[in-house]
């Protein structure tokens, strides 16, 4: 058995607490066991993605007890993608938010944030539904406690909703998975695409209907309409950085969506065929559609990148539902692109709102603006989907995979249309925020700036000093350098994603690997 | 353990349902107690459907006996409700301290976000 595998959940996990417990006084302590916890998961995720690259689906048994019995964690291909996403996400956020002085405004920044990644690598590694549901609610607790950090009424006012919004969807959750064991009498996910294969059609009306409950939940996690209500509130008055690390948040939901109903109830089982699929394409382009509506009637910076959020969660799901190796593969290759590309414009949003307030109107000319503005073009142009930047490619491969589908003009109509309604809608607020500034001097500015908390005010005059700081910069560069890698190295980037669909159309593997010799 | 149409299944099934409705017509109340009143309700109701997952068992205790051949009643699903009612009751006491957070801080306590203070001359 390879321990090595527990070790990007078990690292968070004891690192938080420590940070909670020794070290909590001293900020720059806290900083450092941060950072080097961040930096020991982006390697020991990379150890782990060239394990899984190999095609090899590990099992690591939590107490040796073997699958069924006890709780398993599995790495294939798909696991290890989305774990070193994380950490390479959480490197960076952790980057931007120590140089923007973002942890000093409240407590306990750093063990939550440590506690949220263990909770988000726990979701992608574990092969137990039960145990998806606790760490489902080991990331929403920390991200509760994220939402709210360094408070404010309006914060404070999105986060009820927030946290009303996902128990509600926790609750849901727990109904789907009685649902489930009450019918098949196990939780191990391989243990469940065993045995729903075996129950005879006639006896499946309560297994269908936990299905559907279970893609609810999944759905309001991946913000789909209509279960999307929560996102552009919640991530537009959430810290801009932490809203950058939930970008990640939304693709677990598509990450449970993609497993479980490739592995448990995929996409040639008899009783609950297509049913995923037949759902979620219309729903996913009603929210490619809105989220670019959205983008077009935003008038606050956080609220146009969380429906940039939206419109890329609609897009990935829309491949997602095609349920084809190709769509898949497709919608891999987006979810690598639309994590980095939605993550590095709240990171923008950001630095526009820490200089000059959360409002897109036309400013005094703020600091750097011509950089921010370089920033947040290139951000706009991955979002949208335009050459030269990866989303081009992401969307082309969807589009080229919706090819057979049988609503593949919907699906083309809408993802272009979508774009194209992005672009205008980026392209206003660029327009307001960087260029009609440069016509308004301070003589005529009608209203001077006005940071939207009053704690923000007193918080400025102390973090003056770091606002200019090279390291925010580092952060968005560094994640625009992700998103050319990932254009320049396409070919192999899009390689790892076809086999990773090609392994996640085989489930025969995953269950072997998890059952071992039980299976029948 | 039958009396009439009074058996226990009856009785849980009517209890998970009493609470999931009453649970569910709370939280569309407008103000964040009743919702969290509702919220709680709603978990209620989901533990005890957890609890009924394994299938009711009256007088059976949860473990394999080797010695004789006696009725046991399913121990997982006792352990997940377990888990469950500890994760719900955290969860709760955050949502109470965040409500209570919005509640002081905006001296109201209703659940929908008003508009943004500058927006209001602009609406009205």
């Amino acid at each position: 058995m390879n321990h090595f595998l527990i070790a990007p959940v078990v690292l968070p996990a004891l690192v938080a607490p420590f940070i909670i417990m020794v070290v909590r006084y001293h900020l720059d302590l806290t900083r450092i066991f941060s950072l080097a916890s961040t930096v020991m998961l982006v390697a020991i995720s990379l150890v782990l993605a060239t394990q899984a690259a190999s095609g090899e689906v590990q099992v690591y048994e939590l107490g040796n007890w073997s699958a069924p019995f006890g709780i398993v964690l599995v790495l294939d291909r798909l696991s290890a993608m989305m774990v070193l996403l994380t950490s390479v996400l959480a490197l960076v956020v952790n980057l931007y938010v120590i140089g923007s002085g973002w942890d000093k405004r409240g407590a306990n920044f750093h063990a939550l944030f440590q506690f949220q990644l263990m909770g988000i690598i726990g979701a992608f590694l574990t092969g137990d539904a039960f145990n998806l549901f606790v760490f489902f609610e080991v990331l929403l607790i920390a991200s509760y406690g994220l939402m709210i950090h360094s408070g404010g009424t309006r914060r404070f006012q999105a986060g009820v909703q927030y946290v009303v919004y996902n128990l509600l969807g926790s609750t849901l959750f727990l109904f789907a998975l009685g649902t489930l064991y009450a019918v098949t009498g196990t939780l191990n996910m391989a243990d469940l695409a065993v045995r729903v294969a075996e129950i005879p059609p006639e006896d499946t009306a309560l297994l269908r209907v936990g299905a559907v409950m279970l893609l609810l939940v999944f759905a309001i996690k991946a913000a789909v309409i209509p279960l999307h209500f929560w996102l552009p509130a919640s991530y537009a008055n959430a810290p801009l950085p932490v809203a950058a690390l939930f970008a990640i948040m939304t693709k677990v939901g598509a990450y449970a969506i993609l497993r479980m109903y490739t592995l448990v109830f995929g996409p040639d089982l008899a009783i609950t065929e297509g049913l995923a699929g037949a759902w979620l394409m219309p729903a996913a382009l009603v929210t490619l559609m809105l989220g670019a509506i959205g983008i077009l009637g935003s008038y606050r910076i956080g609220r146009l990148v969380a429906f940039g959020a939206i419109t890329s969660m609609g897009t990935l799901l829309t491949a997602i539902a095609l349920f084809s190796p190709e769509g898949v593969a497709a919608a891999l290759y987006y979810t690598l692109h639309s994590t980095l590309a939605a993550a590095f414009l709240f990171l923008v949003a950001d630095l526009v709102s820490e200089r000059q307030g959360i409002e897109i109107t036309a400013q005094r000319l703020m600091p750097q603006s011509g950089l921010i503005a370089v920033l947040f073009f290139t951000g706009a142009i991955a979002l949208a989907g335009m050459p030269p930047l990866s989303g081009f490619l992401g969307k082309l491969l969807v589009l080229d995979a919706a090819r057979d589908h049988d609503l593949v003009w919907w699906t083309w109509g809408v993802i272009l249309v979508g774009s194209l309604v992005t672009i205008l809608g980026m392209a206003r607020a660029g327009s307001l925020l960087f260029w009609k500034s440069h016509s308004i001097t301070a003589e005529t500015d009608p209203t001077a700036p006005q940071p939207y908390e009053e704690e923000a005010n007193e918080q400025e005059e102390e973090t003056e000093d770091t606002s200019t700081a090279a390291l925010p910069f580092v952060a968005c560069f560094a994640l625009l350098s992700g998103l050319i890698l990932l254009t320049i190295f396409a070919g192999p980037a899009s390689h790892y994603a076809e086999a990773t669909a090609a392994q996640l159309f085989q489930p025969e593997i995953y269950i072997k690997a998890v059952l071992g010799k039980v299976t029948p | 353990m039958t009396m009439g149409f009074l058996n226990i299944e009856f009785l849980v099934a009517s209890a998970v349902g009493l609470l999931t409705a009453a649970g569910i017509y709370l939280i569309l109340r407008r103000r964040t107690f009743p919702v969290i009143l509702g919220l709680s309700l709603l978990t209620y109701g989901v533990n005890i459907f957890l609890f009924a997952t394994g299938r009711l068992m009256v007088d059976a205790p949860p473990v394999l006996n080797k010695y004789a051949e006696v009725p046991y009643t399913d121990p997982l699903p006792q352990a997940l409700v377990l888990t469950a009612i500890v994760i719900s009751f955290g969860m709760t006491a955050v949502v109470v301290m965040i409500a209570l957070a919005a509640y002081l801080s905006a001296r109201d306590d209703k659940i929908d976000m008003p508009h943004h203070p500058e927006d209001e001359g602009e609406d009205a």
